[in-house]
């Protein structure tokens, strides 16, 4: 074995030496010991994604046995959307689109959601996304979540009513910027809980937040309460799926449950994710795309072997473009996808992707 | 990439016992918790729930929705109501179909 053909973190095909795999596989591992303080991998688990990427087969797997649960964020928007969800703009239904992932597919759950993906302006026609999950869970067998993002910069000027933090900070307005994330963190979080609690009224099985803590610690915070109030008051099963694999402090000075918020980790994430009563959780780390995959897998399955130790709900990690060491590329290729998707089980040890 | 997932690492959904395990992990059981909970209810081994073969001829038999469009066989709401009473746990869509007829559980 000469060279190992794999890719960048941007999806172009390198070569390798069986050598400078094995390298990457060590320095990725590092990497996110060192900035998580995790522990870095076993020598086994190196050597198991060492003959993971040796392999010349282009689509590797689990073991038989070894198999996971699947929810997705994004909804079914991958099939009927625009480029702007990876969508292949087929001429379908969000509900014909939920069939296709039940039958067709072979999804364990699926969520509807709305194109824009965002709870503020599901929030103005918030029956027509009800209307939608109700004929899903009329027809359909697998559980149907309902899913968007906490979208936290939707609250802030020009789009929404609040000054805008990003123009605040750079002119040195610390306390006002902070009030207005705290001012917009609570409006998101209403905004939150009053869409969920119309999906809980029509039977949903659960309510995925994804992409959370996009705009940092604030909008973490005000996902975290809407969490608590829906897990205190519904039956719906919480997802929270992150945007990053550090929370960004753009507040900074944020606590929940006595826990500073900016700056976790994903093995620090879940354990305030738990406290707040979800049923799920989805860590993200990040793919760099100067780095090859092995040195991205590598490392993802680091911070998420961690998470899943420590964790006590399930762990679905997000597995998807420019995450969990897949390319950052709007078509992941499948030899790397389903080598990180393989490897995020048997190393990251996660309950589902 | 979904499809990509689910072939390479996912159970297969109705084609299998995906649904079922996916509903424990919904009542925050970890994977295995929910795979040995699903198997003792379905009287397979741990193996079998991902193996389409078995689990083919299992849901027909206890009528819990099947892959193929097979008339007669439990669709939508029946087949959860059905997976309901397997699993011995509540389905929030189930209880509110019961609840709009005027029925409880068992009724």
């Amino acid at each position: 074995m000469s060279e190992i053909q794999t890719r960048m973190g941007d999806g172009y095909t390198v070569s390798m030496t069986p050598d400078e795999v094995k390298a990457d596989l060590v320095a990725g591992s590092e990497d996110a010991a060192r900035r998580g303080k995790v522990p870095v991998l076993e020598e086994s688990e190196l050597e198991w994604l060492f003959d993971l990427f040796a392999n010349p087969s282009r689509i590797m797997g689990v073991e038989r046995g070894h198999e996971i649960v699947l929810t997705k964020d994004g909804s079914v928007n991958t099939l009927y959307s625009a480029q702007l969800s990876s969508g292949v703009g087929l001429p379908l239904s969000r509900e014909q689109a939920f069939r296709v992932f039940e039958r067709a597919f072979c999804f364990d759950t699926m969520e509807i959601g709305h194109p824009d993906y965002s709870f503020k302006p599901v929030k103005a026609i918030v029956a027509l996304e009800a209307t939608g999950v109700e004929q899903a869970l009329h027809g359909t067998i697998i559980p149907v979540f309902y899913g968007a993002m906490p979208n936290f910069g939707l609250y802030a000027r020009p789009d929404g009513p609040f000054p805008n933090p990003a123009d605040l900070l750079p002119r040195g307005q610390i306390a006002e910027a902070r009030e207005a994330q705290m001012e917009m963190a609570e409006m998101c979080r209403d905004d939150m809980v009053y869409v969920s609690k119309k999906m809980a009224a029509v039977g949903a099985d659960g309510i995925n937040f994804d992409t959370t803590a996009s705009a940092g610690d604030a909008e973490f915070l005000a996902t975290l309460q809407a969490v608590e109030e829906l897990a205190g008051s519904t039956d719906l099963a919480i997802e929270v799926g992150m945007a990053a694999e550090m929370v960004l402090g753009f507040h900074g000075e944020l606590d929940y449950d006595g826990k500073r918020l900016a700056g976790m980790w994903p093995h620090q994430q879940v354990k305030v994710v738990e406290k707040a009563g979800a049923h799920l959780f989805g860590p993200v780390v990040n793919t760099n795309t100067r780095r090859s995959t092995p040195w991205n897998v590598a490392r993802a399955t680091t911070f998420v072997k961690e998470c899943s130790k420590v964790a006590e709900i399930p762990i679905h990690a997000n597995v998807g473009m420019g995450v969990g060491g897949v390319p950052m590329y709007e078509i992941p290729p499948a030899d790397v996808l389903t080598r990180a998707s393989a490897a995020m089980v048997e190393i990251g040890r996660v309950d589902g992707l | 990439m979904s499809v990509s997932h689910a072939l390479a690492s996912g159970m297969g959904g109705i084609r299998t016992a995906g649904d079922l395990v996916a509903r424990m992990q919904l009542r925050k059981m970890r994977l295995r918790e929910a795979k040995e909970y699903v198997a003792g209810k379905l009287k397979v081994s741990v193996f079998d729930l991902a193996d389409s073969t078995v689990m083919r001829e299992l849901r027909e038999e206890l009528d819990i929705g099947v892959i193929t469009a097979v008339p007669g066989c439990a669709k939508g709401l029946e087949a959860k109501a059905r997976i309901a009473e397997l699993l011995d746990v509540e389905i929030n869509s189930v209880k509110r179909l019961f609840g709009k007829v005027g029925m409880t559980k068992g009724n």
